[in-house]
């Protein structure tokens, strides 16, 4: 292919001019994009968008942005969902449909990569952002900086998935892109390029959030907070951080490894050459099981955290609960090659996996119990979060029970790949992740924004899920067992028809559940005056989030509160010691914002277009301003202010809901 | 009988009465192929579905159970109902709740390890027969299947004689595939200059889908085959059939190595060492794998200078 | 690059101890640890993938690498010296040890660069076998991080000749030592694994 100094291999033709599908979803994002454009210039809130938010270093509102990019992420992802449903009701008898397979294929590809990497994981790291510092009686994250570093990238990571749709096209390879299919000779175009970058600029950004977060959780918490009182949402958060360091440099390396085969010509994975394409899938997936845990670890954290409040009881069993969360922690990284026991292992290979594997299951099994028994005896108050915990139950268990199943490598020999599979995993996901961050919305929502979401529409997002997701999957898992493989852009068993359509009915009634959440956020902004929580304290909590006001203070807490056992905030409403409006206050030590974490990600948006297409003078001179800024950041010294006491004094005269006293200097 | 295999297969009738009673809401008979095996492999994994399905309803159905019952139960507006805030701890259901699963993960893996070497793909099927070889080579995308035992080959259409082992030995090349008969049980990857083993048995005459079961690009969804498994009469009809037709040299095989889909077709003879070659991906030309490999095995420095073609003696150009 | 300049002040402020600055780069050193480890698992499987292409032992020139790792070794010394330096509070002696480092490094960076420019004259370059592509990328790998260690040790230069021995420059010494330390002893299993076992 020629290629020209100026646009490397970028053409005109590199934009789908021809396909109407993408064309309109382009024009839909470019109209939006437009819109959110002119809505701030008309309010004139550019001024405040920079100030308050893209240099923002204060993890509530970071952790804000990342679930508002998880929730954009998350339409997209299931516009992608949609089509493939479609696609394969329509295209079952024989037909064609209307997705031809190049498209088909970068439809598949684009819902896992943009599920997993920019759905699930920003709406967990988004909740990690809000709750953990506050959970630890923290007035933030160890590193402010590098925690808005590490938003940007991951927003640009998700940039770049977008920019792939109008410019080019996405890889057709898999979400895990698995070699030969993603080499060059196989994949000639730019889409596994936009795949190799997007992922390692968003993991480079996550990475930096468990280097982050652990020593935030380390070395911040509240005088006398042991380990054994963290709150079990800040223990889960802490193994899944670990996991994401432990992890995420594979990934780097198998990412890198790929992009230097197809950059520059290597025999890593190739099929000639001497490269070895099994080493690709053993190393993708001993990142890919622990990332599965870094996803359902945290959610694991919401349930617990939801079932104690809202049984008004503290959790049953805490110690098993951390000891269960490490037993996973350690396990997730000795099972990954149950995810191809039909590569021809030997049996004592498989067997050793397939036991591990189920090993797993006793402590999250463990974990069941502790929920239920912390509803046992308890008041449970059948608000939403909690509607999503039962839910979760009663999935995960159906999930996990697959999941064993096919744990057991004989059993996997024939359902391996099929619909089961992906009935399965999407049972855990959805059941545990999803679910799981929606309880945690819908939990934590006031806290981070003053009022609470509207409890009916909730629920009916609660109930379209659940109920669709059995719709939707229960029909694949029959699938499965009839034989149908995944990833097929077109089938022609007429008995597998009828099971496709009511899928695709199902995939309708979770976008009504969809439709419902973004229906309810926008009308509890609308009616966030009725629906506000002026106590700080909305579900009579049990951690120390609660012990501040909503939407907490920029410092959160103005006195940091002293801690002596589990549920500390519980204990201080029963003992009478919740705080309340003292009449002086010390002043309080900040970090400044910063503007580098938001260039730094722009630029880094250029540099991987620029690789992707092999415009090689952008990417350099990308890559050297994103050096520069980080030098010259290094120079700046002056990060860090102190809040006069009088501000203090003001805010938290505000929270209590009194006039401000008279300041004493 | 034992006790122990007594009691196994008690949980094995309860565990597929519990079984089919979810399948036959969710399936139409034998649609589900999975749950109608027609050869000794897949039968047995079938029965390890059941199995492990069934051990594991033992625990599932309760927690549901408890689930719904728990949340109902203790919900707020039952103030009939104990409550008790500050109860959260109990040795005996702690020991409880962590010796069931691990009750039923002992039981699970001991079936797990056993199985996993009876049912090893690469361990042959005990028979009085001497089992059929089949070479297997996955292409973009269609399935070649060549007989050394007829000396036939074809594209899309496996022959196989009923009640007879078959052992596969598969190979892809270019991208990975996997060859999979549901109805005949296991699946295994195809991987380039790879050789993955396999071991089936048809017990019943018929035709049965085979399929690809890893993605391996755009023409995917149409690299099917049909499994044919024959009565002796009928199979000779097959391979005189497949004798008629024309030759598999490295011509006709170039032609089926270009990305495309194939409909079926046979292949009188093939030419000597052809799926060796595809093994050693040398079919089109270049250097074979297998002795690139023995040279680095050599003692002492490689030999500068040209490697030559060890048949022809003829230097080698080596892209690099 | 700001994992390394919390500055100690705010730690104080901040009722947590000191200390989170220096833990967070431990913490990112053992992620770069599993970095290296699953370039070395990659290298070692594709260790005889040789394409008909030349093996190590017809490749390495030991006693050049040798020197080689001298340098990185002596490297490490030296900079252990200029911390000395610093903690005695000795601006001008940790500059000049800093300086020595600083030029053993170099000398170590563009050593390899000469065996890297050497090895692709001979037509034994990335792209030729599994073996090379495994071996370019593991000693690479390790000599960016010394590059970066090197553009890191200029910006300390500029550093502390503006603003001397302050507790944040005192951190961003010990952080540099870390790693410099550190990639010396990753030095040591390449070393051991690709040159000596290679050229055996």
């Amino acid at each position: 292919m020629n290629e020209s100094f100026l646009f490397g291999k970028l053409t005109l033709d590199a934009i789908p001019f021809h396909e109407p599908i993408i064309m309109g979803a382009v024009g839909g994002m470019v109209l939006a994009g437009l819109a959110v454009v002119g809505a701030l210039t008309y309010f004139k809130a550019w001024k405040l968008l920079w100030d308050e938010w893209l240099t923002s270093v204060d993890h509530k509102k970071i952790g804000i942005m990342y679930i508002i990019l998880a929730l954009v992420m998350l339409l997209r992802g299931f516009a992608d969902a949609l089509m493939m449903r479609s696609q394969q009701a329509i295209a079952s008898a024989g037909a064609a449909g209307y997705l031809p397979p190049e498209h088909f294929d970068q439809v598949f590809t684009a819902h896992g990569v943009i599920m997993i990497f920019f759905m699930a994981m920003p709406f967990v790291i988004g909740l990690m952002n809000i709750v953990m510092p506050l959970q630890i009686g923290a007035r933030d994250v160890a590193f402010p900086y590098l925690n808005s570093l590490s938003f940007w990238l991951t927003a640009a990571g998700a940039m770049l998935v977008n920019i792939s749709l109008a410019i080019g096209e996405f890889a057709h390879a898999g979400w895990l892109a698995y070699p030969p299919l993603s080499e060059l000779p196989f994949s000639p175009g730019v889409g596994v390029d936009y795949y190799i970058w997007a992922l390692q600029i968003s993991g480079i950004g996550t990475l930096l959030t468990g280097v982050n977060f652990i020593t935030t959780i380390l070395k911040m918490r509240a005088p006398g907070m042991k380990l054994m009182h963290m709150p079990i949402f800040t223990w889960t958060t802490l193994c899944a951080n670990m996991l994401i360091v432990a992890a995420f440099p594979i990934l780097t390396v198998t990412l890198a490894m790929l992009g230097l085969d197809r950059y520059f010509g290597m025999h890593f994975f190739t099929h000639d050459g001497g490269g070895n394409p099994m080493m690709y899938v053993n190393l993708i997936w001993a990142w890919g099981h622990p990332e599965v845990y870094i996803l359902v670890i945290p959610c694991f954290g919401i349930y617990s955290e939801v079932v104690a409040t809202f049984s008004g009881k503290s959790l049953f069993g805490y110690k098993s609960m951390v000891y269960a969360t490490m037993c996973i922690t350690v396990l997730s990284f000795i099972v990954w090659l149950h995810h191809f026991f039909t590569m021809g292992s030997g049996a004592k290979v498989n067997a050793f996996f397939g036991i591990t594997t189920m090993i797993i299951s006793i402590p999250t099994g463990v974990k069941i119990f502790n929920w239920l028994f912390t509803m046992y005896r308890g008041r449970v108050r059948l608000e939403v979060p909690v509607l999503w915990t039962i839910g979760f139950i009663i999935t995960f268990a159906i999930g996990g029970m697959t999941g064993v199943l096919m744990a057991v490598p004989p059993a996997d020999f024939v359902l391996h790949n099929s619909l089961f599979l992906i009935a399965h995993f999407h049972n855990a996901i959805i059941g545990g992740v999803v679910f799981g961050v929606m309880a945690g919305f819908s939990y934590w929502f006031p806290k981070a924004t003053g009022f609470k979401l509207d409890p009916f529409l909730g629920k009916v997002s609660f109930w379209s899920w659940f109920i669709g997701f059995y719709i939707a999957f229960m029909p694949i898992y029959a699938l499965g067992l009839m034989g149908m493989t995944r990833r097929l852009a077109h089938v022609d068993n007429p008995v597998w028809h009828a099971y496709l359509i009511v899928a695709a009915v199902g995939a309708v009634i979770i976008g009504v559940g969809i439709a419902a959440t973004v229906l309810q956020v926008v009308l509890s902004i609308v009616r966030r005056d009725k629906l506000k929580d002026t106590t700080g304290d909305p579900w009579n909590g049990r951690t120390l989030e609660w012990a501040t006001s909503s939407p907490p203070a920029f410092y959160n807490f103005a006195n940091v509160p002293v801690v002596k056992g589990i549920d500390a905030f519980w204990t201080m409403k029963q003992e009478g010691k919740a705080p309340k409006l003292e009449p002086s206050y010390a002043k309080i030590h900040m970090p400044k914002n910063t503007g580098t974490g938001f260039i730094i990600g722009i630029l880094s948006i250029g540099l991987g277009f620029a690789l992707t297409w092999h415009i090689w003078w952008m990417a350099a001179g990308a890559f050297l301003a994103m050096v520069g800024m980080t030098i010259w950041h290094s120079f700046d010294e002056h990060r860090d202010w102190f809040v006069p006491s009088e501000t203090v004094a003001r805010t938290e005269a505000l929270h209590f809901g009194v006039k401000a006293p008279e300041v004493v200097q | 009988m034992s006790p122990k295999s007594k009691w196994t297969s008690w949980i094995k009738v309860g565990a597929r009465a519990a079984t089919l009673a979810v399948a036959a809401v969710l399936l139409s008979g034998c649609d589900a192929v999975l749950l109608d095996p027609k050869g000794p492999i897949g039968e047995a994994e079938r029965d390890i579905i059941y199995l492990a399905t069934g051990l594991m309803l033992l625990v599932v159905v309760p927690v549901i159970g408890m689930t719904v019952a728990f949340a109902w139960k203790y919900r707020a507006s039952n103030t009939k109902a104990t409550y008790a805030p500050n109860w959260n701890h109990s040795t005996v259901i702690e020991a409880v709740v962590w010796s069931i699963p691990v009750v039923i993960i002992l039981i699970l893996g001991t079936v797990t390890w056993i199985s996993s070497h009876t049912l090893d793909p690469r361990r042959p099927i005990a028979s009085a027969q001497k089992p059929l070889e089949v070479q297997v080579v996955s292409l973009d995308w269609k399935w070649l299947f060549i007989y050394p035992e007829y000396g036939v080959a074809s594209v899309n259409e496996l022959a196989l004689p009923v009640g007879r082992p078959v052992h596969f030995s598969l190979t892809s090349s270019g991208v990975m595939n996997a060859f999979f008969v549901p109805q005949l049980g296991t699946q295994v990857y195809t991987m380039p200059g790879m050789q993955s083993q396999l071991n089936l048995r048809a017990d019943h005459a018929g035709s049965y889908l085979g399929i690809s079961a890893n993605y391996s690009g755009r023409g995917f969804a149409d690299m099917n085959f049909k499994a044919l498994a024959m009565e002796p009469a009928a199979l000779k009809d097959w391979i005189a059939r497949a004798k008629a037709a024309t030759p598999l040299d490295t011509a006709a095989y170039r032609t089926l190595a270009a990305p495309g889909t194939h409909s079926v077709a046979l292949y009188g003879t093939v030419e000597q060492g052809l799926y060796d070659r595809i093994l050693n991906q040398c079919a089109l030309g270049g250097i074979c794998t297998n002795e690139a490999v023995s040279m680095a095995r050599i003692k002492g420095p490689v030999p500068k200078g040209p490697l030559c073609d060890p048949k022809t003696g003829k230097p080698i150009s080596i892209k690099s | 690059m700001t994992a390394i300049v919390k500055d100690r002040e705010f730690a104080h402020a901040d009722h947590s101890d000191a200390g989170k600055t220096p833990l967070g780069f431990w913490i990112y050193l053992m992620s770069d640890c599993v970095l290296f480890a699953s370039i070395f698992a990659g290298f070692v499987v594709l260790r005889d993938n040789l394409n008909g292409g030349p093996a190590g032992r017809e490749l390495f020139d030991l006693s050049f690498v040798a020197v080689e790792t001298g340098l990185l070794l002596v490297s490490s010394l030296t900079y252990g010296m200029a911390m000395i330096a610093a903690n005695a509070g000795n601006l001008r002696t940790v500059f000049v040890w800093l300086a020595l480092t600083f030029l053993c490094g170099f000398g170590f960076v563009s050593m390899e660069v000469h065996e890297f420019g050497k090895l692709i004259a001979e037509g034994a370059g990335p792209d030729r076998s599994g073996f090379l592509s495994g071996f370019f990328t593991l000693v690479g790998t390790h000599g960016l991080h010394v590059t970066s260690g090197l553009v890191w040790m200029g910006v300390m230069f500029v550093q502390l000749a503006l603003r001397g021995l302050t507790a944040v420059n005192r951190t961003r010494l010990l952080l540099l030592s870390l790693f410099w330390h550190f990639l010396d002893i990753v030095w040591i299993g390449v070393f051991s694994i690709v040159y000596l076992m290679g050229a055996a």
